[in-house]
């Protein structure tokens, strides 16, 4: 069986969600990879570990769905792919709908296991509260992998790279500008999530949170409420409305644990809630609980864990 | 302008979630359904924005049957002008996607919104499959849209941060939170809502790309392990040996 995987490189680095895309291709079948723009053919050939066998370049640097979307088409052409597989991210949300669409193929969206002995593949639904086993009734096959869903496992192989100029046609869209977001981690990718909510009174006690994110290389997040009012910014906000994340570890503090923010955030693997209310619905979600004031336990837990890093 | 926003029909988010008939169908006993929160709240709602600033009319289009005929006329108290029911029953995306795709076509519309993704399926799929069907720009999730003559500029979230694009209508674009603010219909768009056309459509044929064949709640998790306040070394020890996530 051939497997296609698109690798979306942002700012010509390979995304921890690409490389997961493409082990799990390598569960399937023989992986041609494809990926576009500015990256380095080293970086490239070094897929070759996580599976890849062949990995097809584009020069095109266009994020343009519609084009991105021709170009996919063409290369699961060339490599005679019967199944194509991209992370369930910002940009593969954006193409996996064109090309199901386009070729006429079930589309698997926000998959979180490998096909079973039926072809059947597990799936979130419901914001992460339920799961939909899914059958594709078509020959061809789009997947759509949930970041943080499968373990990797690397080799030692190398990828041959090659180049791939198929025609895409033009984009009608024209980038303006590019706002960065601050911070180092990105949320989204992070294995590690700090985030607090209202229980920490204001803006300016969001030092202790930033403090301990840093002690473990952690991403910071924040409920609703809290970027509502402004004291964080929107790309922080996790929960229905805003993004969900699966880290292996999330820790919130203040945060009572609305249904609604559950959603967001349902899917990490270990949990830690700590809030001055034993009520807290948050509290039956998580894996640990710290009944205590977010401004004393904090600033404990960062100590500990320097404590803890400077042993081990 | 002439808008055209796709409105699915989606469980209220405090709803239980359940399935009955031996795991194959969603436990709508007591169930509440409402407009995703996607399209009601940033796509319909901007779309409104946009006709009373530009002039207009704003279409909305549902794949469901008789049954969703109560969120069709909330959208419609919220503003939009008329209303099309495509009627089948929605299960697969791709079908929904053809028969909207299929009644674009014939009435050209300027910007055809979807919102970000339903909130049971979370598939964010309708506004893409559209926009390849019927060969359009696609703005994926997209918070902001402004119009100027034929140009349209909207900002979307990217990996890291966001970015402004322009782009020539026609589009197909789906809108993120930020696009705009919810709005709760007073009694005079309630009233008016009773009255706007409602025009129900038979679908095209089209089959089933996928099925979803089952369902299943996560097994419970276990009883939270309580760490005291003034042990944080205990609970690094439990996330390093038992989590093992540091």
């Amino acid at each position: 069986m051939s497997v296609l995987v698109y690798i979306s490189t942002p700012n010509g680095h390979i995304s921890k969600s690409a490389i997961e895309a493409v082990y799990y291709g390598s569960q399937i079948g023989e992986v041609t990879a494809l990926a576009n723009g500015n990256v380095s053919k080293d970086d490239l050939a070094n897929l070759g570990k996580y599976g890849a066998k062949n990995v097809l370049l584009h020069a095109s640097e266009t994020e343009d769905p519609s084009q991105l979307s021709k170009m996919i088409q063409k290369a699961a052409t060339s490599a005679s792919a019967d199944t194509i597989i991209l992370s369930y991210d910002l940009i593969g949300k954006a193409i996996a709908p064109r090309v199901s669409a386009g070729m006429k193929a079930g589309y698997v969206p926000g998959a979180t296991t490998l096909p079973d002995a039926n072809g059947l593949i597990k799936t979130n639904v419901f914001s992460g509260k339920a799961k939909g086993l899914v059958k594709v009734n078509t020959p061809k096959r789009i997947i759509g992998l949930t970041p943080n869903s499968i373990p990797l496992v690397e080799g030692n192989d190398v990828a041959t790279v090659t180049d791939f100029s198929e025609e895409i046609g033009n984009s009608s869209i024209t980038i303006k500008e590019i706002k960065k977001q601050e911070g180092d981690i990105l949320l989204t990718e992070a294995d590690l999530v700090v985030s607090a909510g209202r229980g920490l009174k204001g803006p300016e006690n969001w030092g202790m949170v930033e403090d301990l994110a840093k002690t473990l290389g952690a991403a910071t997040a924040c409920s609703r409420p809290v970027a509502d009012i402004g004291w964080r910014p929107h790309h922080e906000h996790v929960g229905q409305t805003g993004i969900a994340i699966r880290p292996n570890l999330y820790i919130a503090a203040g945060i009572s644990g609305a249904i609604q923010h559950l959603a967001g955030v349902n899917q990490s693997k270990t949990i830690v809630v700590i809030n001055t209310d034993p009520e807290a619905p948050f509290f039956k979600a998580a894996d640990y609980g710290v009944i205590g004031d977010a401004f004393e336990v904090l600033p404990a837990l960062n100590e500990a864990i320097k404590n803890f890093k400077a042993n081990n | 302008m002439k808008i055209l926003v796709c409105i699915s029909k989606s469980p209220d988010t405090t709803s239980k979630i359940a399935f009955t008939d031996n795991n194959t169908r969603f436990d709508e006993s007591g169930v509440q359904y409402i407009v995703n929160p996607y399209d009601e709240w940033y796509a319909l709602v901007r779309a409104i924005e946009l006709k009373e600033k530009h002039g207009g009319e704003v279409t909305t289009i549902t794949v469901g049957t008789a049954a969703d005929d109560s969120i069709i006329r909330k959208a419609l108290a919220i503003g939009a002008d008329n209303a099309v029911r495509v009627n089948q029953e929605a299960k697969d995306a791709y079908s929904v996607a053809f028969q909207i795709a299929e009644y674009a076509k014939a009435n050209n519309f300027d910007i055809i919104f979807t919102g970000k993704e339903t909130i049971n399926f979370n598939g964010a799929q309708i506004g893409g499959m559209v926009s390849e069907l019927l060969d359009l720009p696609f703005v994926a999730l997209a918070t902001s849209l402004e119009v100027e003559g034929t140009t349209a500029t909207a900002t979307r979230e990217i990996v890291g941060g966001e970015e402004i694009l322009e782009v020539n209508l026609p589009i197909v674009i789906s809108a993120s939170k930020g696009m705009a603010e919810q709005r709760i219909p007073n009694m005079r768009g309630i009233m008016a809502a009773r009255t706007k056309p409602l025009q129900v459509v038979e679908p095209v044929a089209c089959e089933d790309l996928v099925t979803y064949e089952s369902f299943e709640l996560p097994a419970a998790k276990s009883a939270c392990k309580y760490v005291d306040p003034s042990n944080m070394k205990e609970l690094v020890e439990l996330l390093h040996n038992e989590a093992k996530v540091i």
